[in-house]
């Protein structure tokens, strides 16, 4: 108990800066302060003030246990509870992310089967400038490698000045992108997709209507989003978020640019977020250092979260950097929930912590959630950011006082921007029309996820979510469109089944 | 009236999986896990059988010389998923079975089989008609020049056919193999025979005048036997069969 106390005085000094902003309440006024938009800058004191108050409160009989349980070092866990846990957030979580994939997928793929709009072709954008109408195949190559580079140094900028607000604590900086962000993404886009849907559908709207419905959902998806909503909207709104960006990416990427962008960010992932002097490694470290949740962005969580999560997204809009939000009782022993997702998503587990869904397609979007129950600690919920960077995911410690029982409260957690690059992964795959090879990546990008998520569970750390399911789906799309299918359509014009 | 015989079509290869998804496996997380991972190894099995295809150049078109292969490859493959689901088995026996069972995990070996079985079934089936099924819902219809109009309704059989003999296949493969002793080869053996035969008659599917009747009676004759044999092998019997039907 003195260990906790302690660690709760740390978190007040460390936070103390913040900490004007938000008194010291118990546990019902916090909650009620955290409805109000003052919250939304002071995410990170009210991230203290609420670790504070979990020790307090007697009547929760989950912080009492884990008050316990903080006193057991991670050592004595039985090898056991590492299979356990593998298992007790294993399928059904696992699956619990397949729906709101394939759905975004499915949205996806909807949109370009039924409109013309979302093709690619026709305008550029100013992060892949050159265009790929070259007359050799070399040219197209060295073009499209151009592209990518300057694509990447957009995205590497864009987390690299994420890194540098967050670290010299800019948080006012970093929420006010976020938000700036979702604004853009929610009313822009959104406005954009209705004026495409009624254009390829030869259906006038008037404007009246158009702004009618996009001024409601953009507000409504505001609200859901940075502030509290019901959990089914919130996710709802993620997934649609993810699925608009992914079509703003599908139609301006060129084509080579696409899988050549699709291959290299997935190094990036796997280098940002396990090299020693990886940004998102760096990010994760500062946080843990300054007990701090990173700001959770755009992340989708299957569960509601207690914890006041902020988001930082930086302003470039198409990727976000993803903060972890690393909330423990004090300690680094302790659980430490590191979500880190950079410009895309990255997997939290949360065990017995419910989540909050968050999700914004790449930028972070600070949270305030209520909680719905006073007992689960913030340290135990993990806050993540999550930004168009490679995902990460971020397991959560067996030590936290999970109940065992409580399946419903434990939920997974994935970054959007893994949302966005699947998408458009499975976009392409559907653009030749070949159903064979938009099946064949859809499966292998969700076997990816769930391999991921396997060793999320036997590593619990952060992890990219983009590398193996992006692998997959490349050599499965390759092999698919050039080996498979020929022969699939030999065997399908004889009706020879195998 | 192309739509109402693409919808037709789609019913057909899919009703009765869809309502075996539905009832049976939608509702376990692990066994959607199970029959993703089987798709997935099918899958597999595909790229080396179209691999061997591809690289044989000048046999390219005599899918005799291909298909036998193909099936062996799809076995071998389901040997393998096997072996896999037997080291993670092995895995998580180390876990406390209690908790597991308290959350409702229970390895449960025939649902596992089944699932594994419905997951190579339902790729296989998908991959063979998907893109006749895309095709079909376009404008025209086949059979105008003196093809067999047949094509689009043999077609949607025959998958059902194969989807739920994968099925069976999958619970035989596993459960005799679980079994051990003298089943360790009838069970495998069998379903590597009648795989075999199924495939190649489907081989006469490619004749000008193709017979689907052929196929069909072969391939639906070979599902009855696989249940019979699946209910054999699970243990029952005529008499069992008799009391359960008398007590309810």
């Amino acid at each position: 108990m003195t260990e906790l106390l302690h660690s709760q005085a740390d978190n007040i000094l460390i936070n103390d800066y913040e900490r004007s902003d938000v008194a010291v309440l118990p546990d019902v006024a916090i909650i009620q302060t955290s409805t109000t938009g003052e919250n939304v800058s002071s995410n990170a004191a009210t991230a203290s003030s609420h670790a504070r108050v979990e020790p307090v409160d007697p009547q929760d009989h989950e912080t009492t246990r884990r008050h316990r349980r903080d006193g057991n070092p991670e050592e004595q866990r039985p090898l056991n509870n590492d299979h356990e846990e593998i298992f007790k957030y294993g399928a059904s979580h696992v699956v619990k992310l397949f729906v709101p994939v394939s759905l975004c997928m499915l949205i996806v793929i909807l949109t370009i089967k039924t409109t013309s709009s979302y093709t690619p072709g026709g305008a550029t954008w100013a992060y892949t400038p050159f265009t790929e109408d070259k007359p050799t195949n070399t040219q197209k190559i060295l073009f499209s490698l151009a592209n990518t580079f300057i694509f990447m140094g957009f995205v590497i900028t864009a987390t690299v000045i994420l890194i540098l607000l967050y670290k010299f604590k800019c948080y006012k900086i970093i929420h006010g992108w976020l938000i700036l962000t979702t604004l853009m993404l929610l009313f822009f886009f959104l406005y954009s997709y209705f004026s495409s849907i009624s254009a390829s559908l030869n259906r006038p709207i008037d404007m009246i209507t158009i702004c009618f419905l996009t001024w409601n959902i953009g507000v409504v998806g505001m609200f859901c989003v940075h502030w509290k909503g019901p959990l089914r909207i919130q996710q709802a709104y993620l997934i649609m978020m993810s699925a608009l960006l992914a079509l703003v990416f599908y139609k301006f990427l060129p084509d080579w640019t696409g899988w050549l962008i699709l291959g290299v960010i997935s190094i990036w992932d796997l280098i940002a977020v396990l090299c020693p002097k990886g940004p998102l490694r760096i990010l994760v470290e500062t946080a843990q250092e300054r007990n701090e949740p990173i700001f959770p962005a755009l992340i989708y969580s299957s569960t509601m979260v207690y914890m006041i999560t902020a988001v930082d997204p930086p302003a470039e809009p198409e990727f976000t950097p993803v903060s972890v939000n690393s909330t423990t009782a004090g300690k680094k022993s302790h659980h430490l929930d590191l979500s880190l997702f950079e410009k895309k998503q990255f997997i939290l587990v949360n065990v017995g912590e419910p989540l909050t869904d968050e999700q914004r397609n790449e930028r972070a979007t600070i949270r305030n959630n209520n909680a719905r129950r006073q007992l689960i600690p913030r340290a135990d919920v993990p806050q993540t950011e999550g930004r168009r960077e490679p995902a990460r995911y971020v397991v959560e410690r067996s030590n936290s006082p999970v109940p065992d029982d409580d399946d419903d409260e434990k939920g997974v957690k994935l970054g959007l921007g893994d949302f966005i690059f699947y998408s458009i992964l499975l976009a392409k795959a559907s653009a030749l029309g070949d159903w064979n090879v938009t099946i064949a990546c859809y499966l292998s990008l969700l076997i990816g996820l769930c391999l991921t998520l396997l060793l999320l569970a036997i590593f619990r750390k952060a992890l990219p979510a983009l590398p193996i399911s992006i692998t997959f789906g490349l050599v499965l799309y390759f092999s698919t469109v050039y080996i498979i299918g020929p022969f699939t359509a030999e065997l399908s014009t004889g009706q020879v089944f195998i | 009236m192309t739509i109402m015989e693409c919808a037709g079509c789609t019913l057909i290869a899919y009703g009765v999986p869809f309502s075996m998804f539905v009832f049976t496996i939608a509702h376990h997380p692990f066994r959607i896990i199970i029959s993703m991972t089987s798709a997935f190894f099918w899958l597999i099995s595909l790229l080396v059988s179209s691999l061997l295809w591809f690289a044989v150049v000048p046999l390219r078109n005599q899918l005799a010389f291909a298909v036998p292969f193909a099936v062996i490859f799809q076995e071998i493959f389901r040997y393998l998923f096997y072996r896999v689901i037997k080291k993670a088995e092995f895995a998580l026996q180390k876990v406390q079975m209690q908790e597991l069972t308290d959350k409702g995990m229970v390895f449960d070996r025939f649902a596992v089989a089944y699932a594994a079985g419905y997951g190579f079934g339902f790729i296989s089936g998908t991959f063979a008609i998907v893109n006749v099924l895309s095709d079909m819902i376009g404008p025209g219809t086949i059979g105008i020049f003196g093809h067999s109009q047949d094509f689009f309704i043999a077609t949607a059989f025959l998958t059902l056919c194969i989807i739920l003999l994968n099925t069976f296949w999958g619970v035989i493969f596993f459960t005799s193999l679980d079994k051990g002793g003298i089943h360790r080869l009838i069970g495998p053996g069998i379903v590597v025979l009648t795989h075999m035969l199924f495939s190649c008659i489907t081989l006469l599917n490619r004749k000008s005048q193709p017979l689907y009747s052929v196929s069909l009676a072969v391939g639906y004759s070979l599902l009855i036997g696989m249940i019979i044999y699946t209910l054999m092998l699970r243990g029952f019997t005529i008499n069992n069969i008799r009391q359960r039907m008398n007590r309810d």
